[in-house]
């Protein structure tokens, strides 16, 4: 592998570092918390979990999707229908009803906060906003829970399609998303140096930069070192190839739907296929104050359908769902009552989620609410029990636990529960 | 996209002009090179720390004020604090603060050089007041008020009803005549008139809230005005009361009640659909329930009983209820009592003190509610009160805080200070500096300006071609509420663009007539020649080990300098040292 740094001048990368002071340190990610998982390689690759994200952005209505109430006064224009599971669901999601054996709605979430950037924050990490404590996001911790199940990964284990998902809070931005368009175009690859060129500026840079790392300014500044290693990492990898979801067939372009989400819900095929442990999908437009059955009928559950539908059965044609947990939420709901402007506004109170694959049951709902959709029936479920089934699917123990930068330990999902009907 | 790299090439086209002429001057003088490198010597601790003894006599009395306050914070916290920056760093960072880029080579130099112990203090005035300084400080501070005011992506929407170039317009003039804070926010708030420069009635004040007003009920005007202004968020209370905010939900739609009469209205292109413009006007308000004589609003609890509200300011002051703007013009009554408000001072030194420190009194800067913790509260209120008998003077403010002692002191850490980490969740003890990324406008200037094209063509031109620039970064959330992020924040993409963007390789460019060339011809010794690189870049000279690398790659070019200065230059920009304010 060294002879590709060698250079014209038969100077290779590694004569250069011997002259350059401590710059092997930016080799390799270096992982600062420790992990509760000391599983053997193999046994971990045989394990490969993954996730994805499908993240409705604006918060979507649970009832006229998931958990309709028909005949009632908040059960707005649409119909339900029956699907491959033991439920009903939207008439507008029919491609989707032919998946729903592969997939659990959890109609019992129960949360509060209902502000676009609360809510966003709660859902994503499990805690509410903190001034004092910045917290992972799910991608965050997920990949770096299970990325030394991966050593031969070298894009990023939390890849962004779409959207800007939340950040890697004090996990620090190693471990932040990697934001690419649905169309996986992924901006300034295109080096002008070759191979042997970019070394040896990577051992300019890594000179410099740690002298300054050195002086102690502050953590950034390590961070900044990791966040270099992983470009690097990049730039040279053949797996970058996964981005390219140009390159699938045209029917699988039209089965998942040419239109942003669905060529970004391709390309999260694409990732996990490649290796890549946690892809969120960003599909916005659900905070619907007006309008919202013609909206919902004619623009945002058809793209959703076919693509959510196509991830799903593609996944499952490949053996893939097996080790891959989908995840479909927003930041809340929408309140049960209809609004004057044929709109519904910000609910959290009583709300639907929707997961399946990784050994989750499917087919089933999980919890309920009352007749006019207002209120929780039976246990309510929290942002945090769900993370800590989505981590359980994953392999990834409860027992995990972070520790800050000032040292307080914390449990993984901010000690969430099991939703234990999720894996009868 | 095609047209934003035809843009910038464009830009780089005029660069490489006028680079012949400012390195002209730079080339002849090289032989002062070596002397005026001599003077980056570190001059961290004893020097400069008596240099500010023999001066405190001159300096505004506020900056006594926050030394005290900081020195016996730090006793009772039991820490010590770091010790002063060398006086090239900190010339550096107030570069940036102040006028929103790194230093030139030429103005590192003159810094270098001066002896004076009043050094500091005559260099802030001089970014403050000098004229060759105002644009710059007007485009840095208008940048950055834009990006409060109406987000990185305002105006730039699909049908947007934002005038961009207008809220900048606003802005610049408003800073480069340093218009008094409160006579700024009373414009913002209560203006009528056009979006567009050279429109009839143009006011690019109105741009701020002219997409904040018609859709939901002024929702948006409600929660950018309390917030922005008077650090209060209330977007939570629209729906219910919130158990985490003291503000109810009736506050809020009485708060909301004031923007009732507003609306703006769409001007479009003659004979087509296109919005040509928007008119921000008062109009008559019927109130919802039709009595224009007392106009009132309704909302909704959330067991769904309907509740009445009018006008009434946090403080509870009430005003007419009449919906007739011929009676009560419902934002000019907001205006006059924000006027009055303490939360509009406290707001504004909150946010002045985070610009520089990089962290304000409270977590988030823009929340001063009863449920947030304040650090060095009697001091906030001391600077909230001198700042509004400064008559609202921004400049003052600045002065007194980039004079402070916890902005001259190093960002190093020391055992004695270590705990002091806000990064983690403690509050803020401001003993030593914050280390903290450039902003991507802050780069991108800082980037024109090592490569000396700063001074020519127009300003507005390049905050322009800056914003074309900056959209690549940004990520919008899909809420009907704007929000927005951007990943110029330390990720991968950021490196990317580092690494390979355009803007990186136009600046490591050998073209015949770039900066980097008319270096590489130079007659001067390659090693010198990476002095000033790191100069220009880092303000400081390259150590012994990186002055190696710059010989071994030299060797890997076969003796080509200019190849060598690009790969070096290309490792100054991405480095730490420099993409980071400390």
């Amino acid at each position: 592998m060294w002879n590709r740094y060698v250079t014209p001048s038969g100077m290779t990368r590694r004569h250069f570092m011997s002259h350059a002071a401590g710059a092997g340190a930016m080799m390799g990610a270096s992982l600062s918390f420790g992990h509760s998982l000391r599983v053997h390689a193999d046994e971990l690759k045989k394990s490969r979990k993954s996730c994805i994200l499908l993240w409705m952005g604006g918060g979507p209505s649970s009832m006229d999707i998931w958990d309709l109430k028909p005949g009632t006064d908040n059960g707005g224009e649409f119909k339900q229908i029956s699907t491959s599971g033991d439920v009903l669901i939207s008439e507008h999601m029919p491609m989707m009803a032919q998946q729903m054996h592969h997939m659990a709605i959890i109609r019992s979430m129960s949360t509060r906060e209902a502000d676009h950037n609360r809510g966003r924050y709660y859902m994503h990490t499990g805690y509410v906003p903190d001034a004092n404590v910045d917290y992972p996001s799910y991608g965050s911790v997920i990949s770096h829970e299970v990325i030394s199940q991966r050593p031969e990964l070298e894009i990023p284990p939390f890849v962004s399609v779409g959207g800007a998902s939340e950040g890697p809070g004090f996990l620090g931005m190693a471990w932040a998303p990697f934001n690419v368009t649905s169309n996986g175009r992924v901006r300034n690859l295109e080096m002008s140096v070759d191979n042997d060129r970019l070394m040896q500026r990577r051992v300019a840079l890594e000179t410099i930069e740690n002298s300054f790392i050195a002086q102690k300014r502050g953590s950034v500044l390590e961070d900044h070192r990791k966040v270099l290693g992983k470009t690097f990492d990049l730039l040279t990898s053949k797996q970058m190839e996964a981005f390219q979801v140009d390159k699938e067939p045209e029917e699988m372009k039209e089965m998942y739907g040419k239109n942003g989400f669905g060529q970004g819900c391709l390309l999260a095929r694409r990732l996990v296929e490649a290796g890549v442990p946690f892809v969120e999908v960003d599909l916005g437009g659900w905070d619907n104050h007006q309008n919202i059955f013609r909206t919902l009928q004619n623009d945002r559950l058809p793209v959703l359908d076919k693509a959510m539908a196509a991830l799903t059965s593609d996944l499952s044609d490949r053996g893939l769902l097996e080790d891959t947990c989908i995840i479909w939420m927003g930041e809340f709901s929408r309140t049960p009552r209809i609004n004057a402007d044929a709109g519904r506004d910000h609910w959290a109170r009583a709300w639907s989620v929707v997961v399946g694959g990784a050994g989750i049951k499917g087919g089933q709902a999980v919890g309920a609410t009352n007749e006019d959709g207002t209120e929780v029936v039976g246990e309510p479920y929290s942002s945090e029990d769900l993370m800590a089934s989505v981590c359980h699917a994953l392999g990834i123990s409860l027992e995990t636990t972070f520790t800050s930068k000032n040292g307080r330990p914390m449990k993984i999902a901010n000690s969430g529960k099991l939703i234990k009907d999720l894996f009868a | 996209m095609r047209s934003i790299h035809r843009m910038q090439r464009t830009m780089f086209a005029r660069t490489i002009r006028t680079i012949r002429v400012v390195l002209g001057a730079a080339v002849l003088g090289w032989l002062g090179l070596a002397s005026t490198v001599c003077a980056f010597q570190a001059t961290e601790g004893a020097s400069a720390s008596a240099g500010r003894a023999s001066k405190r006599a001159v300096l505004p009395p506020q900056v006594e004020k926050i030394d005290k306050a900081m020195e016996s914070a730090w006793a009772d916290a039991k820490i010590k604090p770091s010790a002063v920056e060398d006086e090239i760093k900190w010339c550096r960072r107030v570069y940036l603060d102040l006028i929103g880029r790194i230093p030139s080579f030429e103005e590192f130099s003159e810094f270098a050089k001066d002896k004076s112990p009043d050094k500091r203090y005559t260099l802030v005035n001089k970014l403050l007041n000098d004229d060759q300084y105002t644009e710059e400080y007007a485009a840095h501070w208008s940048t950055i008020w834009t990006n409060t005011l109406i987000g990185r992506n305002g105006g730039m929407e699909e049908r947007s009803l934002i005038d961009r170039q207008g809220m900048n317009k606003y802005l610049r003039d408003s800073f480069a005549n340093n218009k008094p804070y409160n006579t700024m926010v009373y414009e913002l708030v209560t203006a009528t008139g056009t979006t567009k420069p050279g429109t009839e009635g143009f006011n690019g004040a109105t741009n701020f809230l002219a997409m904040k007003v018609n859709e939901e009920n002024g929702v948006q005007a409600t929660a950018a005005v309390s917030k922005i202004f008077l650090g209060l968020q209330v977007q939570c209370t629209q729906c219910h009361n919130h158990p985490f905010n003291q503000w109810k939900q009736q506050k809020f739609w009485e708060f909301n009640a004031f923007f009732r009469q507003s609306r703006a209205l769409r001007r479009f292109t003659k004979g087509t659909n296109d919005i040509n413009f928007v008119e921000l006007v008062n109009e008559d308000f019927a109130g919802e329930g039709s009595h224009p004589d007392k106009a009132e609003i309704y909302y909704q609890l959330r067991n769904g009983v309907t509740k009445v509200a009018y006008p009434v300011f946090i403080d509870g002051t009430a005003i007419g209820k009449s919906g007739y703007v011929s009676e009560v013009n419902r934002r000019d009554e907001l205006g006059k009592m924000m006027m009055e408000s303490d939360f509009l001072d406290k707001a504004i030194v909150n946010r002045v003190w985070s610009h520089f420190l990089g962290y304000g009194f409270t977590k988030p800067i823009d929340d001063l509610g009863p449920h947030s913790p304040v650090s060095h509260i009697e001091l906030f209120e001391q600077l909230a009160k001198d700042f509004r008998n400064s008559s609202y003077d921004l400049k003052q403010l600045m002065v007194w805080i980039a004079m402070s002692k916890p902005y001259q002191l190093t960002s190093k850490i020391g055992k004695e200070n270590e705990s002091d980490d806000p990064s983690v969740g403690e509050l803020p003890k401001f003993s030593h500096f914050y280390t903290r990324q450039m902003s991507a406008e802050q780069l991108y200037t800082s980037l024109a300006v090592a490569t000396q094209a700063n001074r020519k063509g127009n300003l507005e031109e390049q905050q322009r071609r800056r914003e074309d620039w900056m959209r690549q970064f940004i990520v919008a959330f899909g809420t009907d509420e704007g929000d927005e992020t951007t990943t110029f924040n330390g990720s991968i993409p950021q490196s990317l663009m580092m690494f390979n963007g355009e803007l990186i390789r136009e600046a490591i460019s050998l073209e015949p007539g770039t900066w980097l060339h008319q270096l590489s011809q130079n007659r001067a010794a390659p090693q010198d020649k990476v002095q000033y690189l790191f100069i220009a870049g880092l303000g400081r000279k390259p150590k012994p080990e990186e002055l190696t690398v710059a010989t071994q790659i030299l060797a890997a070019r076969k003796g080509e300098v200019g190849g060598m200065l690009q790969d070096m230059w290309w490792a100054i920009l991405n480095s730490n040292e420099f993409i980071f304010n400390h």
